[in-house]
């Protein structure tokens, strides 16, 4: 059966997501999708996707090889992976044909962390609580629905035809985060309680992202943060809160994170903050900036509108 | 009952009821969680109602966070406690046991009892259900005992086992599934909170109760508990 790819060798993590899983959360099911929502959706804008098809995250790479079974068109954006199709060289935000035979290969990052392959018409997958998101701690989504990433053998097919080749537009493609990556944080939750030495720091030291880094938070070390508040009750928590244990390094909370939690935070990162965080590679020093929410809404608009056609 | 809303991100803001967990919370936080839906209608993304809280997630493409702000207001207005029906009572046996429930020596300390007192105080009462969150199917329960009431760790676990039955202050819970967690961890119990199967259908309600009981290691194993001890990852 050629059903249009298959899985030769597995890399680190694989996973399928869209754009994510919503109107759950009262039930304690996460948000998901892609972790860089801004390459996965440049990937799906390359075949004139919907933008918010099931695609491919693929993590560091690492020996991840597909081989192709029906020729198409695919589209590769975010990380440089030093991804290769039968040794040439391929371009993150870009798209590009392939025939029956050729095996696409990912390497070891050059740039940023999660690549983002898309397929005409999206991956198919089966559609759980509404999204084919794959959390793996859930179970829930993916391939299968089970939560599995993906794993020597699977299958991949797509409903579409290989649409023409576009390009992206002047200066769109998503740039890696490079040392010094600036982060914007919404001020707010429990940010009151924080002292003042360690809002100081917060937004004026420099933070390094630590290797504890998955699609559910990504660890900040640097200054100790000091917090007034102790034993809070636990509440919901939105995309990219950053909470501060005891320990005083905060964490910041991504796609995959728990719904509700008890630590006190300092606000949020917007979501394109997230998107670059997604992207860091551990050891990649970050700066915390203070926005407004009607200034990172407008951001946000902007970023929105590079879409409408 | 005066709510106070806050901004919490670029396109949330929570709304507080309450400062204190109370069994007589829930009621206002259902009607507020009703309220809320409607007056959101599309623009609403995800409600996540707590103890005390509800984080409303919108549309920030509909409405900037002034104007998300009023609406909230406005639907909170007059606001009358819901009809709370008589929740379903769970029992679930739990093996506590010190290489399950690594804590058991700590609460009990703080608590001033031996471990055995502590598992009996652990069980005496019927807990409410308060939310679910943190993780599908992961009931947040309450209150414990004030002599029990134990902070979280200082450093989160990197893995907690399903099935884990742990406190934190007055809370009590069970994660449903292998997590990271804070949680000062008892025991453990082989009922399955959010299985494959119940996808989507979690076992406990908002509403529900839950009671304890403590069981033998032979009972957990008969049970298909798993007794892998909970091991610390740095």
């Amino acid at each position: 059966m050629s059903d249009g790819m298959v899985v030769k060798q597995a890399g680190p993590l694989a996973l399928v997501e869209d754009g994510g899983r919503f109107g759950v959360r009262h039930l304690g099911v996460t948000q998901g999708g892609a972790a860089d929502w801004i390459s996965f959706r440049w990937a799906n804008w390359l075949l004139g996707n919907p933008l918010d098809s099931a695609a491919l995250e693929i993590v560091m790479g690492g020996g991840l090889a597909l081989e192709v079974e029906r020729a198409t068109r695919l589209a590769l954006a975010g990380a440089d992976l030093a991804a290769t199709l039968d040794d040439a060289p391929l371009t993150p935000g870009t798209s590009f044909a392939v025939r029956p035979g050729q095996r696409l290969v990912f390497h070891q990052p050059r740039a940023g962390l999660r690549a983002y392959l898309a397929f005409p018409g999206g991956l198919t997958a089966p559609e759980v609580l509404g999204s084919r998101a794959c959390t793996v701690r859930e179970r829930l989504g993916g391939l299968n629905g089970d939560g599995q990433p993906l794993a020597v053998g699977d299958r991949l097919s797509w409903p579409g035809d290989a649409p023409a080749e576009r390009r992206l537009p002047e200066g769109a493609a998503p740039r890696m985060p490079s040392a010094g990556c600036r982060l914007a944080l919404v001020p707010g939750a429990q940010i009151a309680h924080f002292s003042g030495a360690s809002l100081y720091r917060t937004f004026n030291m420099a933070w390094r992202v630590d290797n504890r880094a998955d699609r559910m938070g990504v660890r900040l070390s640097g200054p100790v943060l000091r917090c007034a508040l102790r034993g809070m009750v636990s509440e919901g928590i939105p995309l990219g809160a950053v909470q501060v244990p005891a320990d005083g390094q905060p964490i910041v909370l991504l796609n995959d994170r728990q719904t509700i939690g008890g630590y006190p935070r300092l606000g949020a990162l917007t979501p394109s903050a997230c998107a670059s965080l997604a992207q860091c590679l551990p050891g990649t020093e970050v700066r915390l900036v203070a926005q407004g929410p009607d200034q990172a809404r407008e951001a946000h608009l902007r970023q929105l509108a590079a879409w409408k056609p | 009952m005066t709510p106070r809303i806050d901004t919490t991100a670029m396109d949330a803001l929570m709304v507080r009821l309450f400062d204190t967990i109370d069994e007589s919370n829930m009621a206002w936080v259902m009607a507020a969680d009703r309220a809320l839906r409607d007056a959101f209608g599309e623009a609403l993304i995800d409600l996540v109602p707590s103890y005390t809280t509800l984080l409303v997630h919108y549309d920030c493409q509909r409405l900037g966070h002034l104007e998300a702000r009023a609406r909230s207001l406005e639907a909170l207005e007059g606001l009358a406690p819901a009809d709370t029906q008589a929740g379903q009572l769970h029992e679930i046996p739990v093996w506590y046991d010190e290489s399950v429930g690594p804590e058991l020596p700590r609460v009990a300390k703080r608590a001033g009892l031996d471990v055995e007192a502590l598992i009996a105080r652990h069980c005496d009462h019927d807990y409410c259900v308060f939310a679910l969150g943190f993780a599908p199917g992961y009931g947040f329960m309450g209150l414990v005992d004030e002599a029990l009431a134990t902070p979280r760790l200082e450093t989160p676990r990197r893995k907690v086992a399903a099935g884990s039955v742990g406190i934190a202050d007055r809370q009590t819970a069970i994660y449903p599934l292998l997590s990271p967690g804070g949680w000062n961890i008892l025991g453990r119990t082989a009922v399955p909170l959010f299985e494959h199967a119940r996808r989507g259908e979690p076992l406990l309600r908002p509403g529900d109760k839950v009671r304890f009981r403590a069981i033998s290691r032979a009972e957990f194993e008969a049970d298909g508990g798993d007794t892998t001890p909970l091991e610390e990852r740095p």
